[in-house]
């Protein structure tokens, strides 16, 4: 009999599932790309709607630009959101996780970082180019990615507590935003105002230093959140 | 017989279970031995797929506990994974996945390692030679199936729980099962299987429990 099954999973090889989780759900990923380009997509049409809208006056769309694209990029991540676990939960792959020894926040964290690569890391790239439209500046494009480079990994985390909640529910869909949206406005909050500080030149640092610790707290806390609520899904 | 390995047990007492208003059983009490066999019989909508959720820890029984080597599950969670591998209904494979991939991504989770030509082995001994690197999507019932039955053989759990196992499988697939299922229990592990099948599963080592009409 091969298998060693003595060591702790938190030792030296917890990081084992952890990659081998992130390196599975990437692989599903790049297997069916339309996912992927659904919400990139989705993000480029809401930001590109306003100026259409509000019309091209230039100080007017560099005063609504931070706003407008941290909103898109809030409602294009809660629209992959769904899919992190109700694949897994389907086809009974989810509660085959909860019986490995592994603990279950390990693989959770692996499953919203691979979900993170997948729906947020093309929103941060795209932005720029999003930013260029509302002729934002390049300090204010710079402070842009940085704000979402550490924002939407967030958004991520706590939207997957919500999508645990809602695991198998009818309207699951619409609970899903009316339960993670509120939960959103810090990171919307200091995102969109890292920006607006650079831009009118009064520095984003301490805004982005704020974005930062939320990122810190909820890796910590969201993973063990979102286990306990998987554990109630699948009961 | 179990040369050297620890043997466990798993014991079941004053197990109750209630889905929505509907009691399915009460005051459940039984034992299972290394080396033994236990069948879960009932009628349709008798509990058995939810006394076998209970018995893997998915499930909150309403009143009773189950202990393995004389602790609550509950409390060894992690520790009492280690030592099962549950079956139910769905497969639990990635269809986007080809079967090698499935069944080691499983190891890993498992905690366990299993390389790439172990795994072709495994899928070839359960039948699915040839059949190792397609998507698992384009398999049919009993392929899938047979993928995640595959897991039996990789793994080194000592308890299995199997939901209805022989559902889709053809006739030498379930030859094949019936003979896994064997050399396990003679190993010194122990199963826990419902199935409306008839078969003729094990002889000495095999006892039953009913579900239902609150005869038990």
């Amino acid at each position: 009999m091969g298998p060693t099954h003595a060591r702790s999973p938190w030792g030296a090889d917890m990081f084992e599932p952890l990659y081998w989780i992130i390196r599975r759900d990437l692989t599903i990923a790049m297997r069916r790309r339309s996912d992927i380009f659904i919400t990139l997509i989705f993000f480029v049409i809401v930001v590109s709607l306003f100026p259409l809208g509000i019309g091209p006056e230039r100080d007017t769309l560099r005063l609504i630009a931070p706003g407008i694209v941290w909103v898109g990029a809030l409602l294009a991540s809660m629209l992959a959101l769904e899919q992190i676990f109700s694949a897994d939960h389907r086809d009974g792959s989810l509660e085959q996780m909860l019986l490995t020894p592994q603990p279950v926040a390990l693989l959770v964290t692996g499953k919203v970082i691979a979900h993170w690569l997948v729906s947020g890391v093309p929103l941060v790239l795209v932005a720029p180019v999003l930013g260029l439209q509302y002729d934002l500046s390049w300090e204010g494009l710079r402070t842009l990615i940085v704000s979402l480079l550490l924002g939407t990994p967030t958004l991520s985390l706590i939207g997957a507590i919500g999508a645990a909640l809602t695991l198998g529910l009818r309207s699951g869909g619409v609970l899903l935003a009316l339960l993670v949206l509120p939960l959103y406005i810090p990171v919307l909050i200091f995102g969109a105002g890292a920006v607006e500080a650079t831009v009118s030149g009064l520095g984003g640092e301490s805004h982005l230093s704020m974005l930062a610790a939320i990122l810190v707290a909820s890796l910590v806390l969201a993973p063990l959140a979102t286990a306990a609520a998987l554990r109630v899904a699948e009961d | 017989m179990t040369d050297g390995k620890p043997r466990h047990t798993l014991q079941i007492d004053g197990l109750s279970c209630v889905r929505g208003d509907r009691v399915l059983f009460t005051d459940l009490n039984f034992g299972v031995d290394a080396g033994e066999l236990l069948r879960i019989e009932g009628r349709n909508g008798s509990g058995k797929t939810t006394l076998l959720r209970a018995l893997a820890g998915l499930l909150l029984p309403e009143t009773g506990e189950i202990r393995w080597d004389g602790k609550n599950i509950r409390s060894l969670r992690e520790e009492y994974s280690r030592h099962l591998l549950y079956l139910g209904h769905l497969n639990g494979i990635k269809g986007d996945l080809s079967a090698v991939e499935n069944l080691r991504i499983a190891a890993v989770l498992d905690g366990f390692h299993l390389t790439e030509g172990r795994a072709w082995a495994i899928l070839g001994e359960i039948g699915l030679r040839g059949h190792e690197d397609l998507p698992s999507k384009h398999l049919s019932q009993g392929q899938k199936r047979r993928v995640a039955l595959a897991r039996l053989l990789a793994n080194a759990a000592r308890v299995w729980i199997l939901d209805e196992p022989f559902t889709a499988l053809d006739v030498a697939a379930v030859e094949l099962l019936q003979e896994v299922i064997r050399r396990h229990i003679a190993d010194g592990g122990m199963a826990i299987v419902t199935t409306h099948q008839e078969v003729a599963m094990l002889g000495a080592h095999t006892r039953a429990v009913t579900l239902g009409r609150g005869y038990v």
